[in-house]
């Protein structure tokens, strides 16, 4: 059964890591939903939220195939419920609509949206949330005059504090066992 | 003496050097005394800085990029030592990337240098540049792109520990042309860790213990094993487990000779063209036991009818092995010279010798249905089986064989006997026609004391024939037999066998293969005849040069027992 799972890539912070972790997908002909990557909490470490819609079976030997990696220091996999999980969209809409129509309030209020400028003929409002949440206000905004919008990917947290302390443990403990050279 | 200094300078002291010198004294500082490689524009300053290690570091020059790297595949899986290659930028790089898929796919530890185009010209479309690093990115274990000669020493030395560390595979560092004129105070220490990379998982005792009670209670147990025994140099460790557990034990294509194949416990090999009792009896065993091999579906068949009966363990020093095609229920992790040598602490002493007897049985069968046809035939016309036989006997089975792809190479495999570890080498995941002649060329250059023969068919000759130019150069004294039945014969014997004869390409009108090996001074003779063989083939082996032995055979002969695609491995075929 497909369903969506949370992949959270530890790497070093190196050029081209990008294409390796994407060829793991690409060549089992997969889709990646999102992808998301920042900076850790631990300096020099990268790190990547991906989204895929698939099977548990796949997904393991997905993430075994991250792991193996040269750069990847650690790989994991996590259903909706074990992490909390965001994402960002971005909306343009027509000022003139926004104001013919009451928009504002109803966004602020009912929606829990942004407003993060409001220029001549247009304003952005920012919605974070579940994707289901953030599309629920494209369908809304939809026929009020939308101009353009984007969407991010998703960041996630894991919730088992041990499992994140483990996790910050290998990390740490991989830098701590730094090798010798002049660059790594 | 002066070149002696230089090199133990090389290793120890701090010397300004240019960016290409280091890469020479990187090289060096790992022991490297051959390399492969074809120069060109954006690997120039590399070569220069070569001319004056030539006595130290010998450069084979191949015809092709493709040559230089099947030739370096060759004499690492001769060898166990890293393979090195050389190339320049663009299409120099690209040339090399058949060879690395197929030295990712087998797990041959390399190291491909190639030059790039200089730093600031990156992206620019510049005269051969090509984004090798994203090109060889999904066939590299490892790659990296160095723009700065101080980068060099540090660049290679973690290529050497990644290329043979873990599993082994191929690794590609990408050097800028500024970066090889650059300057560098030149270091070398060698790489022993790189810190998000763990290549030989620890050992769990837990497993071994679950491994042990399972083989212990097994009533049928079978061994698989792979490259994996050769490649952890478990050789000894494999046998020692075997011998007291007195498992039958089948090898996949690339575990050949891990194990002598007159051992009384091997039961020959596996696969679509293995043999009959360790395909019949996969699916009968109570315990599978695979050791350093990956249940390629060459192996497997059919996923769904595979070993089902059977509780499997597999041991294997690359995680994501586990559970990768076949469920496993006791995963040993780790390098399985040390997994083996714990395992058979673990494990009582035993005899299966009623087991042994169903294998020894189904032998039977294939040597009456398969073996005694093609190696004793009733008509005219010579079989593969009989050239091979002829082979490995007049060579006393010490030999080592390179083999090509198709039909030739599963006669071959099927039907040499092996003495010692290391002495079969062939492209077995990727399938790669054209590897044999430079891999075998390469061997040659690495164990020059072994006897070294290719057997190719006439199809796979074609695709890299133009090494015989590098074999003449380098009086490489390499045997060639070239089995030719003017087909693409594995192709349409599956045209024969699933596409109603209908040979679409498959048939080739061939050159005169004696003249072309006589252009390059290379001695040779062409033969047809039963009468001829023997006679031949030890002119061939007696040779004290190379050798090229044109011997036509059936045309239209196949290669049985056969696993159909799609099949299970008890449907396995005697016709």
């Amino acid at each position: 059964m497909c369903k969506d799972f949370t992949i959270t890539v530890f790497t070093e912070d190196h050029i081209g890591l990008l294409n390796r972790i994407t060829s793991v997908f690409t060549r089992r002909h997969l889709n990646i939903e999102s992808l998301n990557t920042s900076e850790s909490q631990i300096p020099g470490i990268h790190r990547f939220t991906i989204v895929l819609n698939t099977t548990e079976e796949i997904v393991q030997k997905i993430v075994l195939q991250l792991e193996k990696q040269v750069e990847v220091i650690k790989a994991v996999y996590h259903l909706d419920e074990e992490t909390v999980f965001q994402e960002i969209t971005l909306f343009k809409v027509s000022v003139e609509q926004a104001a013919q129509h009451n928009l504002v309030e109803r966004l602020i209020r009912d929606k829990n949206a942004r407003i993060l400028s409001v220029e001549q003929d247009f304003m952005i409002i920012e919605k974070t949330g579940h994707k289901a949440e953030n599309d629920d206000l494209l369908e809304f905004l939809r026929p009020f005059g939308l101009i353009d919008y984007v969407k991010s990917g998703r960041v996630s947290l894991i919730k088992p504090d041990e499992e994140l302390k483990n996790l910050h443990e290998l990390v740490n403990e991989a830098k701590q066992a730094n090798n010798n050279q002049s660059f790594n | 003496m002066q070149m002696e200094a230089t090199i133990a300078q090389s290793v120890s002291e701090k010397v300004k050097t240019s960016g290409a010198e280091a890469v020479i004294r990187s090289l060096l500082a790992e022991k490297v005394d051959l390399l492969f490689g074809y120069p060109g524009g954006a690997i120039m300053p590399v070569y220069d800085a070569l001319f004056h290690y030539q006595q130290a570091l010998k450069h084979v020059l191949t015809r092709h990029e493709q040559g230089a790297i099947h030739a370096a595949q060759g004499y690492a899986r001769a060898t166990g030592k890293v393979g090195v290659v050389m190339a320049t930028s663009g299409p120099g790089a690209t040339n090399l990337i058949t060879g690395i898929a197929d030295a990712m796919i087998d797990s041959t530890p390399l190291v491909c240098i190639t030059g790039q185009v200089g730093s600031h010209l990156l992206g620019t479309d510049a005269f051969q540049e090509t984004d090798i690093i994203s090109i060889s990115m999904p066939c590299t274990k490892w790659n990296f792109q160095v723009t700065k000669a101080e980068e060099i020493p540090a660049a290679l030395a973690k290529a050497f520990y990644i290329a043979q560390s873990g599993r082994p595979g191929p690794v590609l560092i990408d050097i800028t042309k500024d970066a090889q004129f650059g300057e560098v105070e030149f270091e070398y220490s060698p790489c022993q860790n790189v810190r998000s990379y763990k290549p030989e998982p620890p050992i769990n005792p837990e497993a071994i213990e679950q491994a042990a009670e399972l083989i212990n209670s097994a009533k049928r147990p079978f061994v698989l094993f792979g490259q994996g025994v050769i490649l952890g140099q478990a050789e000894e460790e494999f046998k020692s487990f075997i011998e007291k557990t007195g498992i039958p034990a089948a090898s996949t294509l690339l575990g050949l000779s891990a194990l002598p194949t007159d051992h009384p416990l091997n039961v020959g090999m596996l696969g679509m063209h293995g043999n009959y009792g360790p395909n019949k009896l996969t699916n009968e065993c109570d315990v599978l036991i695979a050791i350093g091999m990956r249940f390629d579906d060459r192996v497997t068949g059919d996923l769904s009818r595979y070993a089902v009966q059977a509780k499997v363990i597999h041991l294997d020093i690359d995680p994501s092995e586990i559970n990768k095609n076949v469920k496993v229920q006791v995963p040993v992790l780790g390098n399985c010279k040390e997994t083996l040598k714990h395992l058979t602490q673990a494990v009582k002493r035993k005899s299966h010798q009623a087991w042994l007897e169903q294998f020894r049985a189904y032998d039977q069968i294939e040597h009456e249905q398969v073996i005694e046809p093609e190696l004793k035939p009733l008509g005219p016309e010579l079989t593969m089986g009989e050239v091979i036989r002829q082979v490995n006997e007049l060579a006393r089975g010490e030999a080592i064989l390179v083999t090509d792809v198709g039909q030739h190479q599963m006669v071959a495999c099927r039907y040499t006997h092996f003495k010692q570890t290391k002495s079969n080498i062939t492209s077995g995941g990727l399938g790669t026609m054209g590897f044999c002649l430079p891999a075998a060329l390469g061997a040659k250059l690495g164990t020059p004391d072994r006897e070294v023969v290719a057997v190719i068919g006439d199809g796979g000759f074609q695709m890299t024939l133009q090494e015989l130019g590098t074999i003449f150069q380098t009086k490489a004294a390499v045997k060639i037999i070239i089995l030719n039945n003017s087909f693409l014969g594995m192709v349409r014997q599956w045209q024969q066998l699933f596409f109603d004869k209908r040979y679409s390409s498959t048939e080739m009108v061939n050159p005169d293969f004696v003249k072309i090996a006589e252009g390059y001074g290379i001695k040779g003779r062409s033969i047809k005849q039963r009468s001829q063989l023997k006679e031949a083939v030890a002119e061939m082996l007696d040779h004290k040069e190379s050798y090229l032995l044109e011997v036509h055979v059936g045309k239209e002969d196949n290669v049985f027992p056969m696993v159909p695609t799609g099949a299970s491995v008890s449907d396995v075929r005697l016709s």
